[in-house]
């Protein structure tokens, strides 16, 4: 277990800076998700960590150590690749042994480690079959088994359930989740898919256009995005996002009204209400009517996209057995206390009530 | 019965009837593809069968009769061709093997080190130095035979296999360095990740990752090095004075004197035996061809 700090931690191709001097802190036996939208520099930051990437500016150290000139197999951590990355024309064994062989570990000790990788993942049976004789779920598992027997210090994984399908992944997160309890590494993920970042991260860090938007726990940044970027980037579906005007006592809705809310400031602003606090037909702090152009039924719940009178569009949640058809008129309505506010800049503001 | 007084069938007659005919058709075509077809392999082999007989016939029947098949078998063309010479064939046919194994060896190792090194590593002048070996491709053998004979000479190269086989090791194959940069590149750069996390240098990553996924492309090198130095005529002229170092091209030619009687029997016996390590060396090797163009399922 090592913890992992990057500081200043620049990249740029030719003159094209792409990472734009990143500090992050990743502590020792934490889960940490990167996630962002794709051309965000979130795999790039990972191979530079991994040592797959030179780094242009900045360091990156492991446990105490400054990697910036390690070559990636001294770095002591594995990764694992999104195309899974097997060697073809070796067995399941032969892949799983091969760094160990490589760092002349004795015979007995590796296959000691390929057999309690075996077990820990139940590939047992395929020990001796070619990649090429495995399906997507199998290869998955030997690459995490090539990934775990090195018994690193850090585990690297660069979008690896994205090549399964959706049923599969799901899957393969929980035996991800579970296998990260097991094992207590650090461990670095970089993912698209924040479903995956929510439910597996310790701690989540939202990467946008080479620039760290926000570090927390999942539910810090679901309930206190800093910013606008990550108040949209996470939660699904999105959150709503309002134009408005503060002044002294209130935020001036155009179309819906006076929001009582204290930000002391004034000018334009950006409110954000996330659907399952857009309350259809229910009281609110500020309320108004629409129609229903949209039902999507999702059996536990359903979404339901509102048209207002001047044309802005808000999705609300309801409950999974609440009637609503296209064509409805309803009252939306909302509490203050339930807002995100943000200010000209996108920055977060807090109300204070 | 017929079809009329049973109308159920007749939608399945008329079926079968089509398929009759679309069968008979297609078996039309076929028939018409083979002929063309043994026609043509006929007009391309021909040289081969005339040689073969021409090798079984007494050396006043080669050119004067013109059938294939000879009066009488001279099988004596064999023994006497083996031996006809001062040096015996046994001689040749070593030279040419040395220098041809030797040649296939190098042109494999040095290329596809050179490949390696323009399709995954980086250094400085990467770009100039990959279009100046893709120029190497454009310039004939007989502009650089001159100078490099010079070369060789002053080397105290000349009348050994030293010419013949040295430049293989140093990559000299354009052809083949470019074949095989063509071929890694294909190969997900992923893998050459993955090794150099599991701690594979740059060698061992060639050596263990590579190579034996560019089986295929190693392959096809080697059936041409094969061919390309087994037949080679002109190198052998220029550098191998002594009838003892000869291959066996330029034994073949020494069949054909200029002031005496010229053995053509013996030397068409000769020329079919050299073609046999050619048909073994192809009929080995594109094996793995057809084995690694299964292998490269990749994903």
């Amino acid at each position: 277990m090592a913890s992992v700090t990057l500081s200043e931690v620049r990249k740029a191709y030719s003159s094209m800076e792409v990472i734009h001097g990143i500090d992050l802190e990743v502590q020792s036996g934490e889960f940490l998700v990167l996630v962002g939208p794709s051309g965000c520099g979130k795999s790039t930051l990972l191979r530079m960590i991994a040592g797959l990437e030179e780094i242009t500016d900045g360091t990156i150290s492991i446990g105490d150590r400054v990697v910036n000139d390690l070559p990636a197999s001294q770095r002591n951590l594995s990764m694992v690749f999104q195309s899974y990355a097997l060697y073809p024309h070796m067995s399941v064994r032969k892949n799983l042994a091969f760094g160990l062989s490589n760092l002349r570990m004795p015979k007995d000790e590796i296959e000691r480690r390929v057999a309690d990788a075996a077990r820990i993942l139940q590939i047992g049976e395929l020990m001796e079959r070619k990649p090429r004789q495995l399906s997507g779920g199998q290869k998955q598992r030997v690459a995490i088994g090539r990934a775990i027997v090195r018994e690193p210090q850090l585990f690297l994984f660069d979008e690896p359930l994205s090549n399964l399908d959706a049923e599969l992944r799901v899957q393969m997160r929980v035996e991800l989740a579970g296998l990260y309890n097991r094992l207590g590494t650090t461990m670095i993920y970089v993912t698209h898919d924040q479903t995956e970042a929510m439910t597996m991260a310790t701690r989540i860090a939202v990467l946008n256009k080479g620039n760290l938007e926000q570090v927390g726990t999942p539910f810090e940044l679901y309930n206190n995005p800093r910013n606008l970027f990550v108040a949209s980037f996470i939660g699904s579906p999105k959150m709503n996002l309002l134009k408005g005007d503060a002044a002294g006592q209130g935020v001036n809705l155009s179309g819906l009204g006076t929001l009582p809310a204290q930000l002391g400031t004034s000018g334009p602003v950006t409110v954000g209400i996330r659907p399952e606090h857009l309350g259809l037909n229910q009281p609110g702090d500020i309320a108004v009517d629409g129609t229903i152009t949209l039902v999507e039924y999702l059996g536990s719940e359903l979404f339901v996209y509102v048209a207002l009178a001047d044309g802005q569009s808000l999705l609300a949640q309801a409950p999974g057995n609440a009637q609503f058809k296209r064509g409805d008129k309803v009252s939306l309505g909302f509490k203050a206390s339930d807002a995100h506010f943000f200010d000209a800049e996108g920055l977060r503001i807090e109300a204070s009530a | 019965m017929s079809a009329s007084t049973m109308p159920a069938q007749t939608t399945a007659d008329i079926a079968h009837a089509y398929r009759q005919e679309r069968a008979k058709r297609a078996k039309r075509s076929a028939v018409l593809k083979h002929i063309f077809l043994i026609l043509t392999s006929l007009v391309m082999i021909y040289p081969l069968i005339w040689m073969f007989a021409a090798s079984l016939k007494p050396d006043n029947q080669i050119f004067g009769d013109l059938g294939l098949w000879p009066s009488e078998f001279q099988w004596e063309n064999y023994s006497e061709g083996w031996n006809a010479l001062p040096v015996s064939f046994t001689t040749f046919f070593w030279n040419s093997t040395v220098v041809t194994v030797l040649s296939v060896v190098g042109n494999v190792i040095s290329c596809s080190f050179a490949a390696y090194a323009f399709a995954r590593l980086e250094f400085s002048g990467k770009t100039i130095w990959f279009a100046l070996m893709m120029t190497t491709l454009m310039i004939p053998y007989h502009v650089v035979l001159i100078p490099q004979y010079i070369l060789f000479l002053n080397l105290g190269w000349v009348d050994s296999y030293l010419p013949l086989i040295v430049p293989k090791f140093l990559a000299g194959e354009a052809f083949f360095i470019f074949l095989m940069i063509q071929f890694f590149r294909q190969l997900p750069r992923e893998l050459d990740e993955a090794a150099m996390i599991d701690g594979c240098s740059p060698f061992k990553i060639y050596w263990a990752i590579i190579m034996p996924l560019s089986l295929p492309a190693m392959a096809t090198a080697a059936i041409f090095s094969f061919i390309w130095t087994w037949e080679d005529f002109l190198g052998p002229l220029v550098y191998l004075n002594d009838m003892k170092d000869y291959t066996v091209p330029l034994a073949l030619r020494s069949f054909i004197s200029t002031d005496g009687v010229s053995q053509y029997g013996p030397m068409f016996a000769m020329s079919i035996l050299s073609i046999l390590p050619i048909l073994l060396f192809f009929i080995i090797f594109q094996r793995l061809i057809i084995r690694g163009i299964a292998m490269s399922g990749l994903k």
